[in-house]
């Protein structure tokens, strides 16, 4: 039998109060205003709690790793309040046919209604012989396990688009999730995603009972709606064409852009930026490192990770352009120089403007 | 005869299977197979040297950051580039933080469910188990108050199913805790769980994330300033300076603790899991650099027959020493499948002749695995924590030679029982608090060169490929929590010419070689006896001492490849 999330939360001791504000927490996360946080308090005082399966396929488990690094105030609770977590092979204590059962009898008790987290890619090379488990191929598994599914989720780059494996040559054929299953699958890229984000998906599609709103990609938009390089608080010095030119140099120390170190920032969406990782408490590019762009499909093959973008979608906009990007063709820099002089000289008049007003009113 | 499979045992490089041959109730025989590849090594071949270090990361979330510092060590090593010392330093700490929490969660979360009975724990004594863990710790949890709360916590819990925890061997005789001792355990499960994800911030304050922090070949990619507010600044060193108290309070007023306590219900454990009589440590925390292996806080060699009066020194360049063989894994080599190759001319040629998916055993399989089989001068080696304090130990470190000889006084048992599945899980735990002690020692280095405005993080004499020569080779050795890791690079042309990977895993847990010798997990499991076919208690525990890092799905087959029947306990 199941149980509410506020049941189970209120026989652990917590108060009324507490719950409230592990609903707002929730809420927040899942991109609620406030508003909003009354539907969240019915889907927590109304739902049982969700049964959950957690696979293993090609990955390093850094998914897993970083799901436990996640810092919402009860987050170390959620494996015993939020989701009924029947199978994971990270942490489950049951071993041998034990364990397999509570996945049979997860899948079978549960139909149309358990979730699976799936983690890793899935090689389909040679009849998926490069990844088995107690003797079947993960190729099997996956359909197995997601033929009466309510919905997947992939974790992390592998499960998404592939990731490391997937790499140019491929060796193994591995594949992400969506294009082995015929369910809708919520990719969540990052190698791994940040723990917050995945927390916040879990709390989206458990605790609200819904599908976040996805992009074409099948990312949640509100955490893979934005680039880095949009929400970066580097950002400004890109605009004034202020670069880091060599690792630890003067220019690294203040925290200039990192564009010509090599920076995927501009192509990738992600919560970097905003979420911040380890409970907020960095991001790569805040400690002086290029974001490689491992939430992007294939970005393990877009070129080397320390060689700066030639062009990108709304590239050399509010930036001295003429002193980056050695390899955009002369052309297209006389274009982006020309674009970004007009868009300097607007800013300029706009901040003249401003000045005038505070004249005036004062 | 029974064989039983255990699969998988997953984590350190995916997916692994044991199958256990048992006879009369003892295994005579065993068989460690690596059922999943990825195939980095090939997707290495031709990309930037500079970028091997986020690609190599990626073979583990678990033991992060290992591997990308091998990586650096490898291609600095082949481009002859020195690293400054503020950069080291760092590079120390970020080192010791993944040792230090990835002991820990290995003790609670990997490995403590096979000694500890959570069930049993519903029926402690919360105020009992207080005073009994105030007697050996002055942890300030350690109260009535909070292990009633967490009982309630697991009583409601297991009302409603059991989740993560159901179906586990609970009320299997070789479970021999007190009531109260696994209460205190499972409490300190759920601690563990919470301040993980804590010491874990001082990757994000040096590489910005973890899992997977950022590296650099010539340093490490932060910066301090004092006066930025964008560097590593006071602030930030403050942080740091708060995470290791904590890590040093939870090591040595929890995790120790709790260790020895457990470990004195568990002496049995003394005589049984010890396997190899070898052991490989490649050394780790340099103070002088790294040509200095020297001046490392752990040492660097072999020690053979568990005579612990000598320690071989260990040359990773010299062709003859460590070479790896396929006799029994799914590749084909050039040269031949009996031949072992220096991992500078290694070959990655997979070619899988194992039975086709869905099978049943691996028995009769010449070839059985995934993982290739290194050797030490044809040697099988064991690495890890254990190998780790034996050859400092041998090689006559005081500070190892005082904490080993005082735990085994403390536990009551002779030198000896270090060689078991119980020493392998005391030592990860001594290593812990070795680990913890030099954070401290680091940070205090770390703080003083930045008084005196020392603090160069990256040489970029050689970051650009026109300065390397055009072809150069390198070994990048590193101590990964599980043991000795290595990366062997060749560089042409300014392009990864050929890359070869060999990991602690490997090591211990790859399949026969060309002679039939067995590496550590299959040797650790002969002689082992398994009381209830039904649950192999004993096989997980020797296993997960390795930290191979998982709760295993065992199958059981009687000769004739017929399932026998579960029994449920209530």
């Amino acid at each position: 039998m199941g149980q509410s999330i506020w049941q189970s939360m209120e026989q652990k001791g917590y108060s009324r109060r507490q719950f409230l504000q592990f609903c707002t927490a929730a809420a927040a996360a899942a991109g609620f205003a406030k508003s909003g946080v009354a539907q969240v308090v019915s889907a927590f005082e109304k739902k049982e709690k969700p049964a959950v399966v957690w696979m293993h396929f090609q990955e390093c488990t850094c998914c897993s790793e970083s799901f436990i690094r996640a810092s919402h105030p009860i987050v170390a609770d959620a494996l015993l309040d939020v989701l009924s977590l029947n199978y994971s092979e990270t942490l489950m204590a049951a071993s041998g046919f034990q364990a397999e059962k509570s996945l049979q009898d997860t899948i079978k008790n549960n139909k149309g209604k358990y979730i699976v987290l799936v983690e890793g890619a899935v090689p389909t090379k040679d009849g998926g012989v490069y990844c088995m488990i107690g003797g079947k191929t993960a190729q099997s598994i996956l359909q197995d396990v997601s033929k009466d599914a309510a919905a997947i989720v992939a974790w992390g780059s592998c499960a998404s688009n592939g990731c490391v494996q997937a790499a140019k040559p491929n060796p193994t054929n591995a594949t992400p999730i969506h294009k082995l299953v015929n369910k809708p699958v919520i990719n969540v890229p990052g190698c791994p995603p940040i723990a917050d984000v995945m927390m916040a998906i879990v709390t989206h599609v458990l605790v609200l009972g819904q599908l976040p709103a996805l992009d074409n990609l099948g990312r949640p938009k509100e955490f893979y709606g934005r680039r880095v390089h949009d929400t970066c608080y580097r950002r400004p010095n890109y605009d004034a064409g202020l670069f880091v030119e060599s690792f630890d140099d003067e220019n690294a120390r203040k925290g200039y852009c990192l564009y010509k170190m090599g920076c995927k920032g501009p192509v990738t969406y992600n919560a970097c930026s905003v979420v911040g990782w380890n409970e907020g408490t960095s991001s790569p590019i805040r400690t002086g490192h290029p974001c490689i762009g491992c939430s992007e499909e294939g970005f393990w093959d877009n070129g080397p990770i320390y060689q700066h973008l030639a062009s990108f979608p709304g590239f050399g906009i509010e930036s001295t352009a003429d002193t980056v990007g050695t390899v955009v063709a002369a052309a297209t820099l006389a274009g982006v120089a020309t674009h970004a002089v007009v868009t300097n000289i607007r800013k300029k008049a706009v901040i003249a403007e401003v000045h005038a007003d505070d004249q005036k009113e004062s | 005869m029974t064989r039983i499979v255990v699969d998988p045992v997953t984590r350190i490089e995916g997916h692994l299977r044991v199958e256990a041959v048992v006879e009369n109730g003892v295994i005579t025989d065993a068989f460690s197979s690596g059922t999943m590849i990825r195939g980095l090594e090939k997707i290495l071949i031709g990309r930037d040297p500079r970028d091997a270090w986020a690609i190599t990361e990626r073979v583990c979330g678990v033991c992060t950051t290992v591997h990308a510092m091998a990586s650096c060590r490898a291609v600095e090593d082949a481009l002859g580039i020195s690293l400054p010392p503020t950069a080291e330093l760092i590079r120390n700490i970020m080192t010791a933080t993944q040792h230090v929490q990835d002991h820990v969660v290995h003790f609670y979360h990997l490995h403590a469910l096979d000694w500890v009975d959570i069930v049993n724990a519903l029926k402690a004594d919360p105020k009992k188990a207080a005073e009994i863990a105030q007697s050996f710790s002055s942890y300030d949890k350690n109260t009535a108050a909070h292990f009633t709360d967490v009982q309630n916590k697991i009583k409601q819990f297991a009302a409603t199913g059991l989740g993560i925890f159901a179906n586990g061997y609970w009320g299997h005789p070789a479970y021999k805790l007190p009531p109260e001792v696994n209460l205190i355990a499972v409490a300190h499960y759920l601690d563990a769980l919470e301040w993980q994800k804590e010491i874990v911030k001082i990757h994000a304050v040096f590489g910005g994330k973890n899992p997977h922090p950022n590296y650099l070949v010539g340093g490490v990619p932060c910066s301090i300033d004092l006066d930025e507010v964008a560097a590593i600044n006071t602030e930030r060193l403050n942080l740091v300076g708060k995470l290791i108290s904590q890590a040093d309070e939870f090591v040595n007023q929890v995790y120790v603790p709790d260790l020895l306590a457990v470990a004195s219900f568990y002496k049995d454990w003394a005589k049984w899991g010890g396997g190899l009589k070898n052991y490989l440590s490649y050394g780790e925390y340099p103070t002088q650099g790294y040509n200095k292996p020297e001046a490392f806080k752990y040492p660097r060699g072999a020690i053979l027959n568990r005579d612990l009066s000598h320690v071989y020194s260990v040359n990773p360049r010299d062709s003859q020493e460590i070479k790896e063989y396929i006799a029994s894994s799914w590749y084909t080599y050039e040269g031949g499948d009996n031949v072992s190759l220096h991992p500078w001319e290694g070959e990655t040629e997979i070619k899988y002749t194992g039975p086709q998916p869905p099978f049943e055993s691996l028995a009769g399989y010449e070839k059985y695995s995934f993982l290739k089989t290194p050797r030490w001068k044809d040697n099988p080696m064991e690495v890890g924590p254990l190998a780790r304090l034996l050859v400092a130990y041998a090689s006559g470190n005081a500070q190892v030679k005082e904490l080993v000889g005082s735990t085994l006084g403390k536990l009551g048992v002779p030198v000896d029982a270090l060689f078991s599945t119980l020493g392998r899980t005391a030592a990860r735990g001594l290593s812990a608090a070795l680990e913890v002690q030099w954070l401290k020692e680091f940070y205090a280095e770390l703080m003083e060169r930045v008084k005196t405005r020392e603090t160069s993080t990256f040489n970029n004499e050689k970051w650009d490929p026109k300065t390397w020569p055009k072809e150069a080779e390198g070994v990048g050795l590193v101590e990964a929590p599980r043991g000795a890791l290595a990366h062997w690079i060749k560089i042409k042309d300014g392009k990864i010419d050929n890359y070869q990977l060999v990991v602690p895993t490997t090591w211990n847990g790859s399949p026969r070689d060309a002679k039939k010798q067995h590496s550590s997990f299959e040797a650790a499991l002969i002689g082992t006896p398994v009381a209830n076919l039904e649950q192999p208690v004993e096989i997980i525990r020797t296993i997960h001492s390795f930290d191979p890092c998982l709760a295993c799905a065992v199958h059981l087959y009687d000769p004739q490849g017929k399932h026998l029947h579960q029994i449920s306990f209530e």
